[in-house]
């Protein structure tokens, strides 16, 4: 091999680094939407690299539900301080007050109001012009075609049918007053890649990616953490499962899967193994087919 | 679960760690077998997760009967998924232990060209799909044509369906001939053939036994060995400058990812298109200083000296030089419903500059299934011509054909802010170094009766001062013209150096700063003869400025 030619988790931290450098150059206010998770975790190591000696130049963003671990919040405040980065929490207090919950309203409107509309206003109350969100084309499959820069009109609405094609390494960043744009560096990341790279630059994260004994509600092949107290069937009992969250997201709708993975080799090895799709334990997706791209073009990420 | 030995597992992330990335794009009509190609290479390779199977499975809008469709996988948006066709670029990634892949598929209707374009942008290899029962079509050039367009530097023809013509070998080589054919017409690059059958996976992962008179390797085997051919990249460095970083006074660092060439902490480099030099003083980035850096890595460079240098400015070599111009030809492919028309205002985005142009002309439009040239003045939506483009700043560019990515350009529409189209630029045509027989009287002789030695004054944008600096030499009793070109100034060198043939002062006065006609003019006009003259060294006012001129004329001798 010729020493010249850069390894592929090199070749696609070179080309995030591109990304985030070209949004902070061309954009008045970008953002980082932080979600807590691996890919996030990611996402600020590359902001940092970026923008090396220098601090990451534009705040973190995190809306809050309400309904995440306390572990999520725990690990958000350490490591936002231990880095030195500018956090900034959103949430939906008006829905919240007004009992806005996924046992009730169900995960659809729940999502809507606590996260969708959550972000929405956020990015509105900046104002962002520029969004960085962790969402990896090969995640879902109405994502293998979303564009790295992915427009928003006014209202932060998707048109599938109006994106930009994007040639070699370089973005349009042509917006009018009002738009904005949500920014996907990590696009070409599969979820082996990000694992990988977390191993290869011991990036921290969030302890619930690692299995420990854990109180369970265990619903066919679902299991539904008890935090937040969750509505139980009849004849259901919390139990303790050795267990980890495989992605993180609220409580009620993050599926956690047995294992026994307590290192990051551990869990790359169960990837292998199972090879099972990142999203398979989200309850959300299973709400109707496509259910990710109508929440897309309503705003979610 | 299996148990693997940590070591086991430790072992096998190091080795991971060490793949390579390769990314290729995908071309065929519709119904060659494109989905279910790639279908297969997912699936086979294991890329395919067992939930996103489950879910094909749950859809029940199996298009064919069999009872597996690859082509389900890889068919994305619900518009999609409705209409039965994709409509789109999709991006789609497996590896196997030996390398990396990324998959850009682009689909085979008429938005194709538009597609393709974008999809082979950043391809390093191009799979052609060819149905062996039809052969060689129309349209197989055109996958040819664009993929080499956009400089796709391998290209793999996987005639499909062999299963279809009893796995002929006869049926193979023909079809091999005919691509082989137009390939070199269309200046193709090598092309490598695959008999293939998508559907039932012969020579695609492994090689079949139903082809005992094909000995080459299967299509996945290729993918995974096929050179990535570093070493005959452009080699000269190319840095476009994306962002400052300053964290303090005492760091200031020019962020961006090599374009091309290698660096090294101590290299002199020139700025464009301020034209100063330095030398880089370290290549940084987070894990810390680098004592090299090439294509694509992003880091930051320092330098030695103090300069103004922002975004859009690019780090050179100064010994290979791009080309300085706002004048160049392009290879255009318009992807806009809006055509393309000439002397309307667009924006183009190159690098990290983005600057006003105008389309001249259209020198002729091509045919992509024909190759036909046409003459025309506008574009439409999926037509490539090829068109002279004039900016309002210069560009620092090289020919596409050499660099990518310091030869290739977007077009944006100012008003609606669209993307419209995409570029490559080509070899500027050099005009011919006029090999001119300068007669019998020598150097000397003219100088004893002109009373001064023949130099070249360069100076940009200082336009009166030259008229001037022209009648204070006249006054004086020199031999003395002013050229003074706000377009051609591309030709300047070679009138300069006719002038000093003639044994005159030439004053060259260009409009923008024109850094690389600047250091033709300065190779045949030799030493002491040659005065360039930056802004910062003479007075902003033009009586002040032309004394000092002469005074320096005077220091060199040539007064
Ligand atoms: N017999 C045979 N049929 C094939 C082969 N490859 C694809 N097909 C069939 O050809 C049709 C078109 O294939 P598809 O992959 O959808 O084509 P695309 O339009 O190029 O993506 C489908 O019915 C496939 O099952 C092959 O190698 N042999």
């Amino acid at each position: 091999m010729d020493p010249r030619v850069i390894t592929h988790l090199r070749a696609l931290e070179a080309e995030s680094i591109h990304i985030l450098r070209e949004v902070v150059a061309e954009f008045q206010r970008p953002v980082m939407l932080y979600s807590i998770g691996k890919d996030s975790s990611v996402l600020v190591r590359l902001a940092q690299k970026a923008f090396h000696p220098g601090k990451i130049p534009f705040p973190l963003l995190h809306v809050d539900t309400t309904f995440k671990f306390g572990e999520m919040i725990e690990f958000r405040d350490r490591f936002c301080t231990d880095i030195g980065a500018n956090l900034i929490v959103h949430t939906n207090w008006n829905a919240i007050h007004e009992g806005a919950n996924p046992y009730t309203l169900g995960t659809q409107k729940c999502c809507g109001l606590l996260k969708t509309r959550a972000l929405l206003d956020a990015l509105a109350a900046g104002p962002y012009d520029a969004a960085f969100g962790g969402a990896r084309r090969e995640e879902e499959k109405s994502r293998a075609k979303e564009r790295i820069y992915s427009f928003r009109d006014s209202f932060g609405q998707w048109d599938p049918k109006s994106q930009r094609p994007e040639l070699w390494n370089i973005y349009n960043s042509r917006i009018d007053k009002g738009e904005s744009i949500r920014v996907f560096p990590l696009s070409n990341w599969t979820e082996l890649d990000v694992w990988q790279y977390i191993h290869l630059e011991e990036i921290p994260i969030v302890p619930l990616y690692f299995a420990k004994p854990r109180p369970m509600i265990v619903r066919g092949q679902t299991l539904i953490p008890v935090e937040h107290n969750p509505k139980l069937m009849p004849g259901e009992e919390p139990q303790m499962v050795q267990c980890r969250m495989r992605s993180l997201g609220c409580t009620h709708c993050t599926g956690a899967m047995r294992s026994e993975a307590v290192t990051v080799p551990q869990i790359i090895q169960e990837l292998f193994v199972m090879r099972r799709s990142e999203r398979e334990n989200r309850v959300i997706d299973h709400d109707q087919e496509g259910s990710m791209e109508i929440k897309k073009r309503e705003g979610y990420f | 679960m299996s148990t693997t030995a940590p070591a086991a597992i430790e072992d096998f992330l190091a080795q991971e760690q060490q793949k390579e990335l390769l990314r290729f794009t995908t071309a065929g009509s519709v119904d060659d077998g494109k989905s279910t190609l790639i279908g297969r290479l997912l699936y086979d390779s294991k890329g395919v997760y067992e939930d996103q199977l489950a879910s094909i499975e749950k859809s029940g809008l199996n298009r064919s009967s069999g009872p597996l469709d690859f082509s389900l996988l890889t068919d994305g948006l619900r518009a999609e998924r409705e209409q039965g066709i994709t409509i789109d670029v999709a991006y789609r990634y497996f590896s196997t232990p030996a390398r990396k892949f990324i998959i850009a598929d682009t689909p085979g209707h008429e938005q194709y060209t538009r597609n393709m374009a974008t999809g082979a942008s950043t391809a390093e290899l191009s799979i052609v799909l060819v149905d062996a029962r039809k052969g060689v079509l129309p349209q197989s050039r055109r996958h040819a044509f664009i993929g080499t367009l956009l400089g796709i530097p391998h290209l793999a023809v996987a005639i499909n369906k062999m299963d279809l013509v009893d796995f002929s070998e006869e049926v193979f080589n023909r079809i091999c001939g005919d691509f082989r054919e137009f390939a070199a017409a269309v200046g193709a690059p090598d092309c490598v053939f695959f008999p293939i059958s998508a559907l039932d996976g012969d020579n695609v992962v492994t090689t079949s036994e139903r082809t005992p008179w094909y000995r080459g390797p299967s299509l996945l085997h290729y993918l995974e060995t096929v050179e990535l051919n570093s070493a005959t990249r452009f080699p000269e460095f190319r840095f476009p400058v994306q962002y400052v970083i300053r964290p303090s006074l005492d760091y200031r660092g020019y962020a961006g990812q090599m374009s091309a060439g290698t660096i090294h902490p101590g290299d002199s480099v020139m700025v464009l298109p301020s034209g100063r030099t330095s030398r880089v003083k370290a290549i940084t980035t987070w894990e810390g200083d680098l004592p090299e850096a090439y294509p694509p890595m992003s880091v930051a460079i320092t330098l030695d000296d103090e300069l103004d240098i922002s975004r859009g400015d690019m780090l050179v070599n100064p010994d290979a030089m791009p080309h300085v111009s706002r004048r160049m030809e392009a290879t255009l492919v318009w992807m806009h419903q809006d055509p393309m028309e000439v002397e309307k205002p667009y924006l183009l985005k190159h690098t990290t500059q983005q600057v006003k142009c105008i389309i001249k002309r259209v020198r002729h439009k091509v045919d992509v299934n024909t190759l036909a040239h046409g003459e025309t003045d506008r574009l439409e939506l999926n037509e490539i011509g090829v068109v002279a483009v004039e900016t309002q700043r210069p560009l620092f560019y090289d020919a596409y054909a050499a660099n990518r990515t310091t030869g290739g350009f977007i077009l944006i529409d100012p008003i609606t802010n669209a993307t419209l189209g995409a570029g490559m630029i080509r070899e500027p045509e050099t005009p011919l170094p006029l090999e001119l027989e300068t007669g019998r009287l020598t150097g000397a002789e003219r100088y004893s009766r002109n009373g001064h030695s023949p130099a070249v004054i360069w100076m940009t944008a200082r336009r009166e001062l030259a008229y001037l600096l022209e009648r204070k030499l006249f006054q004086r009793g020199c031999q003395v013209h002013v050229l003074a070109d706000q377009e051609e100034t591309h030709l300047l060198p070679e009138l300069a150096r006719i002038s000093m043939a003639a044994g005159l002062i030439t004053i060259c006065s260009p409009a923008s700063s024109a850094t690389e006609d600047c250091a033709r003019a300065r190779q045949f006009a030799e030493g002491h003869s040659f005065l360039e003259l930056q802004h910062r060294d003479i007075a902003a006012e033009d009586e002040v400025a032309a004394v000092q001129i002469l005074e320096m004329l005077e220091a060199r001798h040539i007064l």
